[in-house]
């Protein structure tokens, strides 16, 4: 089976209208803000461990801008540009990453949930919300992101299976950025691509490449029409590469050369969108200057918010375990109340 | 009033939760056509449509996942998982996210799944069909796991756990499926979750346990009771939250216990009830609290052996004699 990857960009081809093409750029330009931020704040101490996406802002951001309001996404521990485009408050994400509890709790407004960190058992729950959806005559599409290394896993084979027996809306992104941590993709699969697979399933699998945000959008939009007129899931893959470590505590020079993310290096989606975008002339320094300085403010501005957050008080761990308190957990909770100290709980 | 076997009892209470609210849905393998290997939801299909009960591939880590992405949407479902000891692959499903997703996403995001499953030995199955692994569930934070010994019980105590905000185990014991009968009220009925029971009275020693065990210590209890020893019985019912007043009260009412189980003895479920007991019953206890459980091996898959794995009125009543002496 012959599959043939998607783009347009480095082609001289522009697909897009001036305001979409623009509201692309600015999300990853705002995504990539906000990870460059958030590395620094890690190496401050003022974040826990991170997963930096920098170089994956194309998969996500084109991915996120295709979905309807109504719509959700159900996305991995990598996908803060995910987030961010679907509307997460920075001061949220923020409070997420600093594991702190106000971060756990998604307003109600936002139509995402929190990111898992086991793999792909996100896979089949996707799929669940989406036929929860049809169920309540909302037919919202619900999108999920899983990276090259998560394909490997039993729940990814078996979400994909109950997704196309049920004709869930969903459209499965795989950002195929090359590793699993450590362990390259040739030791993951034995498959050219992985959107090769969806056929073994009975739904499309697409190919883009995944630092070409006009491809990755147009085939999102083209997905997630399939999902919303009932004729089931997609397989989407986008072929990508992550700039920066996995997390805050890797070291990728141990299994990485510096000639190769120098030549992804070139690659990288933002700059190129932004070429293409100068090109049309649709942008310059100034516009440029103008956005980084809007994004510094809003930055600080959320980042103040996160620091007000009040200190989580002790008794938090044993809230909203369940809905109601059970005696296990009311004992503790009462104790802590009025003052014990934990090792005085028992 | 009429006299019902569990799975009658379990499939009325299906039938009602189904016609009562169209956000409660039935699936699992081969719960449509079939009806179920035990046919607890047999004529469901039929009579509710192939959206609202239908059969699913055959990966329990899907169903479990499946299960969570509809409550998560709205829904209300009830996953039947063929034995309970095939749930084992879908334990990531239920360790990493069933149990938590209200406390990870801070109360936005809370998970009204009922996971039915026979368990339990004592009908001749293959391997891994007759496993009791409640210990496992119940060692889950965010899940509640619940027991029935009779039919009457479980219509009421499945229609709670339809109406609990929280996830619910519902395991059946295979051996009281058409081995137990009982009257069972009509209509719709709930009973609260997370209350023992006190089936017997008695002042010489308590026995405690649950489901499938029930009939045993009914039984050692009767034999004693020939002796002249009276015990005290009493049936958990539901295992998280676990009803510690109850327990503690019919402990220090009689000083002695004995505590039943057929899962594996060592970290079984019945070690937490003897740890509770030690913690807050001890200046009452005259002697140290019994297990009698599985053994530590697997549960043996055939007939030949498995009466000795079982724990059975005999070795109940071997333990009543040992916690006496004291």
């Amino acid at each position: 089976m012959k599959l043939k990857v998607v783009r347009y960009l480095d082609r001289g081809e522009f697909p897009l209208g001036a305001e979409e093409a623009l509201a692309l750029y600015r999300a990853m330009r705002r995504a990539r803000f906000f990870d460059e931020k958030a590395l620094t704040l890690q190496r401050q101490g003022r974040l826990g461990v991170y997963a930096p996406f920098m170089g994956q802002e194309a998969a996500q951001v084109g991915v996120a801008l295709a979905l309807g309001e109504g719509d959700w996404v159900v996305p991995s521990y990598r996908e803060s540009a995910l987030l961010l485009a679907r509307g997460l408050p920075i001061h949220t994400l923020i409070l997420y990453w600093r594991a702190h509890p106000a971060g756990w709790r998604f307003p109600e407004g936002v139509r995402a949930v929190n990111p898992y960190i086991p793999i792909a058992t996100q896979i089949p729950q996707a799929v669940g919300l989406a036929l929860a959806g049809r169920y309540r005559g909302e037919e919202w599409v619900v999108a999920t992101s899983i990276g090259d290394g998560g394909t490997s896993e039993g729940d990814f084979h078996e979400g994909l299976n109950f997704a196309a027996v049920f004709r869930a809306p969903v459209v499965f992104l795989v950002q195929n950025n090359g590793y699993a941590i450590s362990v390259p993709k040739s030791r993951q699969m034995r498959v050219d691509y992985i959107a090769q697979r969806a056929e073994g399933y009975g739904m499309p699998g697409v190919v883009v490449d995944g630092n070409d945000a006009f491809a990755v959008y147009l085939e999102a939009k083209k997905a997630v029409e399939r999902a919303r007129k009932g004729e089931g899931p997609t397989l989407l893959e986008a072929l990508t590469y992550r700039l920066a470590p996995h997390t805050t505590s890797d070291d990728p020079s141990r299994y990485r050369s510096k000639e190769e993310e120098e030549a992804w290096r070139q690659k990288d989606p933002v700059l190129r969108l932004r070429k293409a975008l100068e090109d049309k002339g649709l942008w310059d320094e100034e516009r440029e200057k103008a956005l980084l300085e809007e994004l510094e403010e809003e930055f600080g501005r959320e980042l103040s918010l996160a620091d007000s957050a009040p200190e989580p008080r002790p008794e938090e761990i044993v809230e909203h375990v369940y809905a109601e308190m059970g005696p296990d957990q009311k004992r503790v909770w009462e104790a802590l109340r009025r003052g014990l100290h934990l090792e005085e709980v028992g | 009033m009429r006299v019902l076997n569990l799975v009658q009892a379990i499939h009325e209470a299906l039938d009602l939760a189904l016609a009562r609210d169209e956000r409660v849905l039935v699936f699992g393998e081969d719960v449509g056509r079939l009806g179920g290997v035990f046919r607890v939801t047999e004529g469901l299909q039929t009579k509710y449509g192939e959206d609202r009960v239908f059969d699913t591939p055959l990966a329990e880590s899907g169903i479990l996942g499946l299960a969570i992405g509809l409550a998560m949407g709205g829904m209300r479902p009830v996953a039947e998982i063929q034995f309970a000891g095939f749930l084992y692959p879908a334990l990531d499903q239920i360790l990493s996210h069933l149990g938590r997703w209200r406390h990870r996403s801070r109360g936005r995001v809370g998970l009204p799944v009922v996971v039915r499953a026979p368990y339990g030995g004592g009908v001749h199955t293959p391997e891994q069909h007759a496993d009791s692994p409640e210990a496992i569930l119940g060692h889950t934070p965010g899940v509640k796991v619940v027991i029935p010994s009779s039919p009457e019980r479980a219509k009421g105590l499945l229609l709670a756990a339809l109406e609990d905000p929280d996830p619910v185990f519902f395991l059946e014991a295979i051996k009281l499926y058409r081995g137990v009968r009982a009257e069972v009220p009509e209509g719709y009925y709930t009973l609260p979750l997370g209350k023992a029971r006190i089936l017997r009275e008695g002042k010489a020693a308590t026995l405690i346990g649950y489901g499938g065990m029930v009939e045993v210590m009914l039984e050692a209890a009767e034999v004693a009771a020939r002796e002249g020893v009276e015990v005290m019985v009493v049936d958990l019912e539901t295992l998280v939250p676990l009803d510690e007043d109850t327990l503690l009260a019919a402990v220090r009412e009689t000083g002695r216990a004995v505590v039943v189980y057929e899962a594996m003895r060592t970290g079984g479920f019945g070690a937490e009830i003897a740890a509770r007991i030690a913690e807050g019953a001890i200046d009452y206890l005259q002697a140290p609290v019994v297990r009698v459980a599985g053994y530590d091996a697997p549960y043996p898959p055939f007939s030949a052996v498995e009466h000795f794995y079982r724990p059975n009125a005999k070795r109940v009543l071997a333990a009543l004699r040992r916690v006496l002496r004291y």
